[in-house]
């Protein structure tokens, strides 16, 4: 059953794991510090010793990708791990029990569903005020009914089954044939999901923080950087270029890798053996 | 000159050999049966003479349709003799069928692929299904296949394949997965097809009385091989190879078993007057009418009894094993397990398991067979350590005959019956004093089913193990239980013991359901009485 990855599923981890590999390098290691102004140096165009230019603060435009790439994984890391942990438990709950409970769980996810993400993640990090912090809450918010229908749908299938009914048989309550039974045959879709989840916080976080709502100066993040540039288009039109293809190749990485990774662990998609 | 004639046909796959060289030979007007067990090749066959096989297979031989051989045919040659000239059914008329196409549009679509013009096509199609039973009154040709019940739907299978009157029908486990009554009526209605167009017939099965009472001749089919063939009643009157006496031997298997059962005991389990009722459609706002799947039903198990549920698919039987197993509430009545009522308690599941029909789903893929045997000792008040646990799994599994080294591996790495057994150790590990069996040999091989069923009574004559067996075979039920139960739409139409009711069906479906079963003696004597009086066999 070894086959060989795919050119996408290889190009997507490899990708992905440059900018995993940047971010947490970044806590380590980067060329220049991000909080240190060298007005002298602004809006320089790419050399050796500035392979992505200078902003117009003089900061070092590589450092603050690196750093950029930092704050976006941590956003989006922790909003896909709120979404997981709250909407996972209540899509088990949801397909254990029906009824009542499914009904509330599966109404509630359509009454966020009903609202664009973007703007009502705009409204509460409004209300919250803006930071990183709450740019999490809000984009993790919208995860949540993402993963309690995934598990929903792929639990109410899993129910079904034989083993399931076997398990009934020999007494299993719901909640132990949910952890025993039911969780471990969603893990692969709730992989697949959580990578493209994760991207499309990227793409939140970069969006909020391009509207002044997402991570603060003077912490570094890539919408930041696009709003900056955005002032400076028509005098340093390469201000805008490195921050757009981080968030560009990124992105199309991690759906790369989670497209990959559906090809291989979905056995409805998988042909023949 | 031979309709079909197929010389030396070898297949592989990879390089693996599916098809040995097998050679058979068909005339028009006739009916060709193979049988075998899974893996023995003979949906390939079939494939093979209507050219479908898979891309990667490579065929060899000959294989001469009306003459002309086949397999030197460019692609288009070949697709033009499809559904022209030769017919196919497929086992699972479900599948088989575009379930987003009128059941009138898909029987015309193969007129249209032949070239016929859109009335013409209409008219064929019309005609078809009024020979295979749906006139306009029955399934309007507007009707989509998931709006007919599962013999209708083989029936417009059956049409899609003669529209054009083919002279050759190749019909690949048509009624397998149809109940005994259908399976009867879509027998008839392919003999009587092939009949009326003079056509030949291929008949694959793996049943062996299906095909006796079809087939003039019968190909026997091992390993891709074929093990013997000649004229029915001739072949089966004197098989010369080992196997096919075991297969003809295992078809007719009656489990001896040593010990009678108590009929004074308590019952081990008793259901008194069960009612499972479930909402009907919904209305808008307002809950549908119940419908009742099962119906005041009443039942006792005896220790060391064996008790046969029959019935056909929707007659009840899996709702009321459910109910039984407190899988699900009774909505009137009560189910008493050694004597007390049956409410799901942890303390009483330890009395009665279950095996499933399903030899693939009834286990959990990622879990090591150790770990499934070992799941019900989560009923025992204290569980066990890891040795202890350990070595009521090897116990459980030397009782199916299994080896302890079989506790390590998963059951993927098993063959059906394995499983199968496995599914039986599972049930035992709790010492139960009741299991019931959900078509727990229906999706096995003749000869493993026979080894499962001697399993099951050798279990039953050592623990003193009573059974509740649910089947829609009733030859396999007549060979293994004490007591029988009719049940129909949701009542228990008839019970008794299993030798009167069979001798003596004193309600008419239950006859029905006897007569419609295939038996081979039956068909071999019924061929005998035709032919003596017949023009000789050609061949």
């Amino acid at each position: 059953m070894s086959r060989r990855p795919s050119l996408g599923l290889t190009l997507g981890a490899a990708i992905s794991a440059v900018f995993v590999l940047a971010a947490l390098g970044s806590l380590l290691w980067t060329p220049y510090r991000v909080d240190a102004l060298d007005i002298a140096q602004r809006l320089r165009p790419p050399s050796w010793s500035h392979p992505f230019g200078t902003d117009h603060f003089g900061r070092d435009g590589l450092s603050m990708i690196l750093v950029g790439a930092r704050n976006a994984l941590a956003v989006s890391l922790v909003a896909v791990g709120l979404g997981m942990a709250v909407g996972v438990p209540l899509g088990l709950l949801a397909a254990a029990r029906r009824g009542l409970a499914d009904e509330l769980v599966m109404r509630a996810n359509d009454v966020i569903f009903a609202f664009p993400a973007l703007i009502l993640a705009i409204l509460i990090t409004a209300v919250l005020g803006p930071g990183a912090i709450n740019a999490v809450i809000a984009i993790g918010v919208f995860n949540i009914p993402v993963f309690a229908r995934l598990t929903r749908g792929s639990a109410l299938s899993l129910w079904t089954r034989d083993y399931v009914l076997a398990a009934r048989a020999a007494g299993k309550g719901p909640a132990r044939i949910s952890l025993e039974h039911i969780l471990p045959g969603l893990v692969s879709a709730l992989i697949v999901q959580a990578t493209l989840q994760f991207s499309l916080g990227i793409i939140a976080e970069a969006g909020l923080s391009y509207v002044g709502l997402g991570t603060q100066p003077p912490n570094p993040s890539w919408g930041r950087m696009l709003n900056d540039a955005q002032v400076l288009i028509g005098t340093a039109p390469l201000q805008a270029v490195f921050p757009g293809l981080a968030i560009v190749i990124t992105v199309l990485g991690l759906n790369l890798l989670g497209d990959g990774l559906r090809d291989r662990l979905d056995p409805r998609l998988r042909g023949g053996r | 000159m031979a309709l079909l004639e197929i010389d030396d046909l070898k297949l592989t796959i990879d390089g693996i050999p599916i098809l040995k060289g097998l050679s058979l030979r068909l005339d028009a007007g006739q009916v060709l049966g193979v049988v075998g067990e899974s893996g023995s090749g003979k949906s390939m066959t079939a494939l093979a003479v209507i050219g479908l096989t898979p891309d990667e297979a490579k065929v060899e031989g000959a294989i001469r349709f009306d003459g002309q051989e086949q397999l030197g045919l460019a692609e288009a040659d070949r697709q033009r003799l499809r559904g022209r000239a030769i017919g196919m059914v497929f086992q699972e008329p479900m599948t088989a069928l575009n379930p987003v196409m009128t059941i009138g549009d898909q029987v015309a679509e193969t007129a249209r692929l032949a070239g016929v013009g859109r009335a013409e096509a209409r008219r064929l199609a019309r005609r078809a299904l009024d020979r295979v039973g749906l006139p306009a009154e029955v399934a309007p040709p507007g009707r989509y296949p998931h709006e007919l019940s599962g013999g209708q739907r083989q029936r417009v299978a059956i049409a899609l394949a003669v529209v054009l009157s083919p002279r050759l029908i190749i019909a690949d486990e048509p009624t397998t997965a149809l109940d005994v009554t259908t399976q009867a009526q879509i027998l008839a209605l392919l003999k009587q097809l092939t009949a009326e167009d003079g056509a030949g017939l291929i008949l694959v099965s793996h049943d062996l009385a299906v095909v006796a009472q079809m087939a003039d001749h019968v190909a026997i089919l091992k390993d891709g091989a074929i093990v013997e063939q000649g004229e029915t009643a001739a072949l089966f009157a004197n098989l010369t190879q080992p196997y096919s006496r075991t297969l003809l031997a295992d078809a007719a298997r009656v489990p001896i078993r040593h010990r009678q059962p108590d009929l004074a005991a308590a019952p081990a389990l008793e259901a008194i007057g069960v009612t499972r009722a479930y909402p009907g459609p919904r209305r808008w706002l307002r809950a549908g009418a119940p419908v009742e799947a099962v119906s005041a039903v009443s039942l006792a198990i005896r220790p060391g009894e064996i008790v046969g549920l029959v019935g056909e698919s929707g007659s009840g039987k899996s709702t009321l094993l459910r109910t039984l197993l407190a899988l699900e509430a009774p909505q009137a009545g009560e189910v008493r397990l050694g004597g007390e009522a049956f409410t799901g308690a942890r303390a009483q599941r330890r009395r009665i398991q279950v095996v499933f029909q399903d030899p693939h789903g009834s286990f959990n893929p990622r879990w090591t067979v150790e770990r499934l045997v070992a799941e019900p000792l989560h009923l025992l008040d204290a569980p066990p350590t890891a040795a202890e646990r350990r070595r009521k799994v090897e116990a459980a599994l030397d009782q199916v005959g299994l080896l302890a080294e079989a506790a390590d591996r998963y059951p993927h790495q098993f063959s059906g019956g394995q499983r199968q057994r496995i599914a039986i150790a599972r049930a035992l590990i709790v010492e139960p004093s009741v299991i019931a069996l959900d078509e727990a040999v229906s999706a096995l091989d003749v000869t493993v089913r026979a080894g499962v069923l001697d399993l099951l009574a050798q279990l039953s004559d050592r623990l003193g193990l009573a059974y509740l067996f649910v089947s829609h075979d009733m030859g396999v039920v007549r060979g293994l239980t004490d007591q029988v139960l009719v049940m129909k739409a949701g009542v228990i139409v008839e019970q008794g013991p299993t030798a009167a009711v069979f001798a003596k069906p004193r309600h008419p479906y239950t006859a029905q359901l006897i007569a419609a079963t295939p038996d081979l003696d039956r068909a071999l004597a019924a061929r005998a009485g035709r032919l003596s009086g017949g023009p000789a066999p050609s061949r």
